[in-house]
């Protein structure tokens, strides 16, 4: 379970609530209305206070580091530092999800990050983030440039990592719809507040 | 074989040189003939002051001055790395780090390179003590300024990279070690550049000023060598301490980016 308990940060807050293992709450509201600023709160890369705990264990129980390794964010836009694909992955990758996410093997571990589409870079950002077995996902705008069908992709790869997993997910976006999809249920940021929406 | 006197008219002949190239750079409109105009006279005035307490220096003879004319070398030495940092870390880290690291590299090197290798007596004899350390200082200066330059510009300008990397899970060090290690590159490849082409392409200046002095070049050569081996040895402890602390404090306790503790 993930419990977020008044945290605040800059001028936003104190904003709390909690997900159930294997849910997912998903978070809309307008652009610069401070979601993703939320993530990274939770995720401990900006400053803040108040407490966020996974399965009981608080933030500031561990380093920062091992923190993010369980509570893992995905950036709206990805980014990668080295030239190959397969160096942005844990050496011991089995490659079982990028079937999933509209890859036809492990083969594109071996392609160049300068020849990856926006749409690739995006689901292998996802890919690389669960190959590190994350105890929660905040995600942000994780469909952001993709097609529908990857959209689809995308949604399913996630609520099955959840499902088996029982991890909570946080799910920033846009669509409400989506959101509908995806969440079991959903905060909307306004005024710097989180304000239930269903 | 004494050598010959150089009277300032002499110099001054010399210095009619650089008011010509300045003159040149205002036609052209460069914009830089103000700033080689300041330096060439800065230049001037330091050398002179530096030459009348050096005679007083070795006069003297005293080990409390020896110390105190090293550090004000030092300060100055910090001064010009802070003042080369596009991006300086606030309060007193600017200054402090690339000092601290000055200090530790170029006195402990100076000092084992006097005491353990040139055994003058006394060690700290201001007739070599004082050109040591001011070849290394100056050399150390620019590969320590070069590098944490090199290290927070590159961190400033990947900052989402960075982030991106702290998301996965990697501590602040690994998400920042290609650009420390690109960092400590830049600051060595000078040092290593200049090792490279000594007595093929230049002649360096303190090697010179012994022959020019009328001793024996093989004389003038070991000692060139020693300092080199001895810059070289500086520039890198020194940029490592540099670097290494700079690449720390990127990062607070809780391993966040934390650009906001540099200026700009």
């Amino acid at each position: 379970m993930l419990q977020v308990e008044q945290l605040c940060f800059l001028d936003w807050g104190p904003l709390s609530f909690s997900i159930e293992p294997g849910e997912c709450l998903g978070i809309s509201g307008d652009s610069g209305s401070g979601k993703s600023l939320l993530l990274r709160a939770i995720a401990d890369l900006d400053a803040h206070e108040g407490e966020v705990l996974l399965d009981g264990e608080g933030c500031v129980d561990h380093p920062g580091a091992a923190w993010r390794g369980r509570v893992a964010m995905l950036a709206a836009e990805s980014r990668w530092w080295f030239d190959s694909v397969r160096a942005h992955f844990p050496e011991d990758f089995d490659g079982s999800i990028l079937r999933g996410l509209g890859f036809s093997g492990k083969d594109v571990m071996g392609w160049d990050v300068s020849r990856l589409s926006a749409g690739e870079k995006q689901r292998l950002a996802l890919a690389r983030l669960l190959a590190r077995e994350p105890g929660a996902l905040l995600l942000d705008e994780p469909t952001a440039n993709l097609d529908p069908g990857a959209t689809g992709l995308v949604e399913q790869v996630v609520s099955v990592y959840r499902e088996q997993q029982q991890v909570p997910v946080v799910w920033v976006g846009h669509d409400e719809q989506q959101l509908r999809r995806v969440a079991n249920s959903a905060l909307c940021m306004q005024g710097k507040k989180l304000k239930k929406s269903w | 074989m004494n050598i010959i006197e150089l009277e300032p008219w002499e110099l001054a002949l010399a210095g009619a040189l650089v008011v010509a190239l300045a003159s040149c750079t205002i036609m052209a409109g460069l914009g830089v003939a103000k700033p080689l105009l300041i330096a060439a006279v800065r230049m001037v005035l330091q050398l002179s002051l530096i030459g009348l307490v050096l005679r007083e220096l070795l006069d003297a003879n005293n080990p409390w001055w020896v110390g105190m004319i090293a550090l004000v070398m030092l300060a100055f030495a910090g001064r010009e790395v802070s003042a080369r940092q596009k991006y300086r870390l606030r309060g007193i880290w600017g200054y402090g780090i690339g000092t601290g690291a000055m200090f530790v590299s170029s006195f402990a090197v100076s000092i084992f390179g006097l005491a353990a290798i040139v055994r003058a007596d006394p060690w700290w004899d201001p007739r070599y003590a004082i050109p040591v350390l001011g070849m290394l200082l100056g050399n150390t200066m620019t590969a320590v300024a070069l590098s944490i330059d090199r290290l927070t510009a590159s961190a400033w300008q990947s900052r989402e990279t960075i982030e991106a990397r702290l998301m996965l899970g990697e501590s602040g060090r690994q998400a920042v070690s290609e650009l420390v290690r690109e960092a400590l590159r830049s600051g060595l490849i000078p040092v290593i550049n200049s090792m490279a082409v000594a007595g093929v392409v230049s002649l360096p200046g303190m090697m010179t000023g012994q022959i020019l002095a009328g001793n024996p070049p093989g004389e003038a050569v070991r000692y060139q060598i020693l300092i080199w081996l001895l810059i070289a040895a500086g520039c890198g402890f020194g940029m490592l301490i540099a670097v290494r602390m700079t690449a720390d404090r990127l990062f607070d306790e809780r391993d966040r980016l934390r650009l906001d503790r540099f200026c700009h």
